[in-house]
C-alpha cells in the first residue's frame, strides 16, 4: 500500500519521452522547419491521446459550482484550469448600496459556514473607522461565538473530506456534533446558517440565561468526540495511504500563492492573525498555532482537528472571563463613519479574511473590498494538481477546504 | 410423491423456481440489511416507514419506484449494447446460484468443476460493466469501465489461486464434495487456508467493486462510473447485480471455507444462509469504515501482495497433501 505514496510527484508535466530530444537533435542538423514538424510527429507517436474532462460546475466532488478544466493523459493530470465565477454575486458592489447593518446581513452569505466570523469583520472595520470602543462583554461574547463558528466550520470539513475519499461514516458523525453546536447557536442568535448576531458597536442581544452553561457542557463532549475522529479517520490505514505524501505544498509556495489558514499552517508556517496581529482579546487567551511537518493532505486534515482543539481551549478560557455589563453601544439609527479608510484582517475558519473600507462619510461605504480565504487557497490548485493522478485530484481538492461562495463572492 | 420428483421436467421446474426465488429474495434482504446496519453504524435509524415495521419493505418500494421511472438512453449511446448490458451483468449472477450446494442432496446443478464454473461466471458480470461503460458515450462511465476491467484482471488471479489451494486440499473441484469434506473441520481453521480465506475475501470484495475497492463507481471522482447514464429499471438491475454478487460470493466463500450447509446442529440450508449473512455483514461493515484505495494502490496490493501470498498458500497446501 505504501508503494502508492506520491513523493516523487513531478511538478511539471513530464516531457514526451524522447520526443523533445530527438526533435532538438534533428533541428540542429538541418535548422529548418522540417525538424519541428518531425518533432511534432514524434511527440504524437509517443503520446497517448489526451482527454479533456470538465470536472464541474456540477460534479459531486466540487461541493458547489467550481469548474476544473482537466487535461488527462490516462489517469495522470497534465494541466488544470480552475474556472471560477459561476457563483459570483457581486458582493463588493452590493455592499456599496447597503448601510452597515445591511452589510452584516450580506457578508455572512459569502462563506456560509463561518457567518459570525464574517459579520465580525464588518463590525470591526466599521468600528475602527468610527473610532468606537466596544463594551468588554460584547468582545468576549464575540470571541466565544467566533470560536464556536470555527468548530462548526471545521466539523463540516472533517466530515466532508473523508467522504470524498470514499468513507461515508465520518460525515454523519460530524453532523451529529454540528447539530449540538448548532442548537446552541440557534438558541443564542435565533438563526442556524445566517446568524446576523453582530452589530456595529456590539451585539444584537445579550446571551440568553443558561447559554453559557450549555456552552460549558458542550466543550468536553465535543472534545471527546474529536478523539473518535482521530482513531476512525487519522488512524485508518487506507486514509493514510491516500493522503500521506499526496499534494505536498511547501511553505514558500503556500506563501507565494497567498494561502492562509489550515493550508498554510499544514505547510509549517505558524501564521494566524489571532496570534500575529491579535484582534478582539485574543492576546489575553492562551492557545497554540498548530503546524504540520509535510504539508500533505494528511497534515491539512490533522491541522483541522488540532485547530478545533485549540478553539475549544479558547472557548473554555472565555467562559470564565465574560464580565457583566452592556453588550452594545447606543448608536443612532443611521451610522455614518467619517471619511477615510480602514483595514481589518481576521483569522476566519478557512484562512485570512480582510475587509478594506473606504468611506466618504455617508451611510453606505464608497468602496468595500473583500479578501476571502478560499479564493487564494484555491489559486494554488493548478500548482498542486499538475502531474497528480485523477483520484489524487479529489484528495487534493478536498484538502484545500474551500467554500465556493467564498471564492466567487 | 417420489415418482413425481424423479421426473426430469418436474424437477427442473422446481429447481428453477427455487433458484429464482433465492436469487430475488436474498439480495433484497441483504440490501435492506445494508440500509439498516449502515444506518446504525452511522448514528442514524435508516428507513422506518415502508412496510410499517422498521421499513422492511423499503427495497420493494424502491423497486416499484425504479419501474415507474423513465428509461433514458443517451442520444450518443450505442443503443443495443446499452440496453443489453444490464442483462449481461445480471444473468451470470443468477446462474451462480444454481451451482451452490444448499444441502447434502440439495445441489441444483452438480458439476465436477463447480468451483471454477462459479468463479468464471461471476467474472462474466464485468463484461456487462464494460459494455455499459463503453456504450454510455460518457467519459466518466468509460473511465469507470476501464478501472473495472483492470481491477478484475488483477484480482481474478489471487482469487483463483486461493480457490485452487482449497480444491487441492479437498481433492476435488466439485463444490458439493468440498463442502462435504469439511464435515469434521472447516477449511478456514487450517492456518494456510485461513490466509487463503483473507486473500479470497479481499479479491471477492474487489471483484464485487465494494468499498474499499469501489473505484469503478467512485462517486466523488467518476460520478457513478458505468452507472452514470442509467436510469429506471436498468439501473435497478445493476443494483440487484451488486447485491446478488455479495450473496453469491458469500455463498461460495461459505461453501469452500466455512463448511457450507453444515453446522454444529441440524445440517441444512439455514446454516449456509447464516454464514452468507455474516459475510454480508462484514462487507457492509467495511463499507462504513474504510475510504477507498487509489487505483495504483489497488493494483500493487493485488500483484505485489495477494498473488505471492496465494502462491505460497498453494505451496503449503501441496506440501501438506503430499506429506
Amino acid at each position: 500500500m505504501s508503494a502508492g505514496g506520491n513523493e516523487g510527484q513531478p511538478r511539471e508535466p513530464a516531457p514526451a519521452p524522447g520526443g523533445e530530444l530527438a526533435g532538438a537533435a534533428y533541428q540542429a542538423a538541418d535548422g529548418t522547419g522540417v525538424g519541428i514538424l518531425i518533432r511534432e510527429q514524434a511527440g504524437r507517436e509517443l503520446h497517448t491521446q489526451d482527454m479533456t474532462l470538465n470536472v464541474g460546475p456540477q460534479h459531486p466532488a466540487t461541493h458547489g459550482v467550481l469548474r476544473m478544466l482537466v487535461t488527462l493523459d490516462g489517469e495522470r493530470i497534465e494541466s488544470v484550469e480552475p474556472v471560477l465565477g459561476y457563483m459570483h454575486r457581486a458582493f463588493e458592489k452590493l455592499a456599496e448600496y447597503r448601510d452597515y447593518r445591511q452589510i452584516i446581513a450580506l457578508v455572512n452569505r459569502h462563506d456560509w459556514v463561518s457567518s459570525i466570523c464574517n459579520e465580525l469583520g464588518v463590525a470591526l472595520v466599521a468600528e475602527k473607522q468610527l473610532g468606537l470602543e466596544v463594551p468588554e462583554r460584547a468582545t468576549w461574547i464575540r470571541m466565544l461565538m467566533a470560536e464556536w463558528t470555527r468548530v462548526l466550520n471545521h466539523l463540516m470539513f472533517v466530515g466532508s473530506y473523508p467522504l470524498e475519499l470514499g468513507a461515508i461514516t465520518p460525515m454523519f458523525y460530524a453532523f451529529r456534533e454540528r447539530e449540538e453546536v448548532q442548537a446552541l447557536m440557534e438558541w443564542i442568535t435565533g438563526g442556524r446558517l445566517h446568524l446576523t448576531y453582530c452589530r456595529v458597536g456590539g451585539l444584537k442581544d445579550d446571551l440568553p440565561r443558561g447559554a453559557l452553561d450549555m456552552s460549558r457542557s458542550l466543550v468536553p463532549r465535543i472534545r471527546a468526540r474529536l478523539d473518535e475522529y482521530e482513531t476512525l479517520v487519522l488512524g485508518n490505514e487506507i486514509f493514510r495511504a491516500r493522503t500521506r505524501g499526496v499534494g505536498v505544498l511547501p511553505g514558500e509556495v503556500a506563501c507565494s500563492y497567498g494561502c492562509s489558514g489550515a493550508i498554510l499552517q499544514a505547510s509549517g508556517v505558524a501564521e494566524d492573525s489571532r496570534r500575529t496581529e491579535p484582534y478582539l482579546f485574543y492576546d489575553q487567551v492562551e492557545f497554540d498555532v498548530p503546524t504540520g511537518e509535510h504539508g500533505d493532505c494528511y497534515d491539512r486534515f490533522a491541522i483541522l482537528l488540532a485547530r478545533m482543539r485549540q478553539s475549544l481551549r479558547i472557548i473554555e478560557q472565555v467562559h470564565d472571563r465574560i464580565p457583566p455589563g452592556p453588550v452594545n453601544v447606543k448608536l443612532p439609527k443611521v451610522v455614518k463613519p467619517p471619511a477615510g479608510h480602514a483595514y481589518v484582517r481576521a483569522e476566519n475558519p478557512l484562512g485570512q479574511l480582510s475587509y478594506y473600507l473606504v468611506s466618504h462619510g455617508e451611510r453606505t461605504p464608497w468602496r468595500f473590498k473583500m479578501r476571502t480565504a478560499s479564493f487564494n487557497n484555491v489559486s494554488v490548485l493548478p500548482w498542486l494538481l499538475t502531474g497528480a493522478l485523477m483520484p489524487d485530484m479529489i484528495a487534493i481538492m478536498g484538502s484545500i477546504f474551500f467554500i465556493v461562495g467564498d471564492i466567487d463572492r | 410423491m417420489n415418482d413425481l420428483l424423479d421426473d426430469f421436467w418436474v424437477l427442473l421446474v422446481l429447481k428453477l423456481v427455487a433458484v429464482l426465488g433465492v436469487f430475488l429474495l436474498v439480495p433484497l434482504v441483504v440490501g435492506y440489511m445494508e440500509h439498516k446496519v449502515m444506518a446504525h453504524m452511522q448514528a442514524r435509524v435508516g428507513p422506518m416507514e415502508a412496510g410499517r415495521f422498521h421499513g422492511v419493505l423499503q427495497l420493494v418500494a424502491d423497486g416499484i419506484k425504479f419501474v415507474q421511472k423513465e428509461s433514458i438512453v443517451p442520444r450518443a449511446a450505442d443503443k443495443w449494447v446499452f440496453t443489453l448490458a444490464p442483462a449481461v451483468a445480471l444473468i451470470p449472477g443468477i446462474l451462480v446460484f444454481g451451482f451452490i450446494p444448499y444441502g447434502r442432496d440439495l445441489v441444483p446443478i452438480r458439476s465436477d468443476v463447480g468451483l471454477f464454473v462459479v468463479l468464471a461466471l461471476s467474472s462474466v458480470s464485468v463484461v456487462g460493466v464494460l459494455m455499459a461503460a463503453w456504450a454510455s458515450a460518457n467519459k466518466y462511465a468509460l473511465m469507470g469501465g476501464v478501472r473495472a476491467a483492470a481491477q478484475l484482471i488483477a484480482y481474478e488471479l489471487p482469487m483463483v489461486l486461493a480457490a485452487a489451494a482449497v480444491a487441492m486440499q479437498a481433492g476435488s473441484a466439485d463444490l458439493a464434495v468440498i463442502a462435504e469434506r469439511q464435515g469434521s473441520l472447516w477449511y478456514v481453521v487450517y492456518p494456510w487456508q485461513a490466509v487463503g480465506f483473507l486473500v479470497f475475501g479481499a479479491a471477492a470484495l474487489a471483484e464485487l467493486q465494494r468499498p474499499p475497492f469501489d473505484m469503478p463507481v467512485a462517486d466523488s471522482e467518476l460520478v457513478f462510473g458505468h452507472l452514470t447514464e442509467y436510469t429506471g429499471l436498468r439501473f435497478a438491475l445493476f443494483l440487484l447485480t451488486e447485491y446478488a454478487g455479495i450473496v453469491s460470493m458469500g455463498a461460495v466463500m461459505a461453501t469452500i471455507y466455512l463448511g457450507g450447509w453444515q453446522g454444529p446442529f441440524l445440517d441444512g440450508p439455514w446454516w449456509l444462509a447464516l454464514k452468507v449473512f455474516a459475510l454480508a455483514f462484514l462487507v457492509i461493515w467495511f463499507r462504513s469504515t474504510f475510504p477507498r484505495l487509489r487505483e495504483d494502490q489497488l493494483q500493487s496490493l493485488a500483484w505485489a501482495r495477494l498473488v505471492p501470498v496465494a502462491l505460497l498458500i498453494i505451496l503449503v497446501a501441496g506440501f501438506v497433501k503430499v506429506v
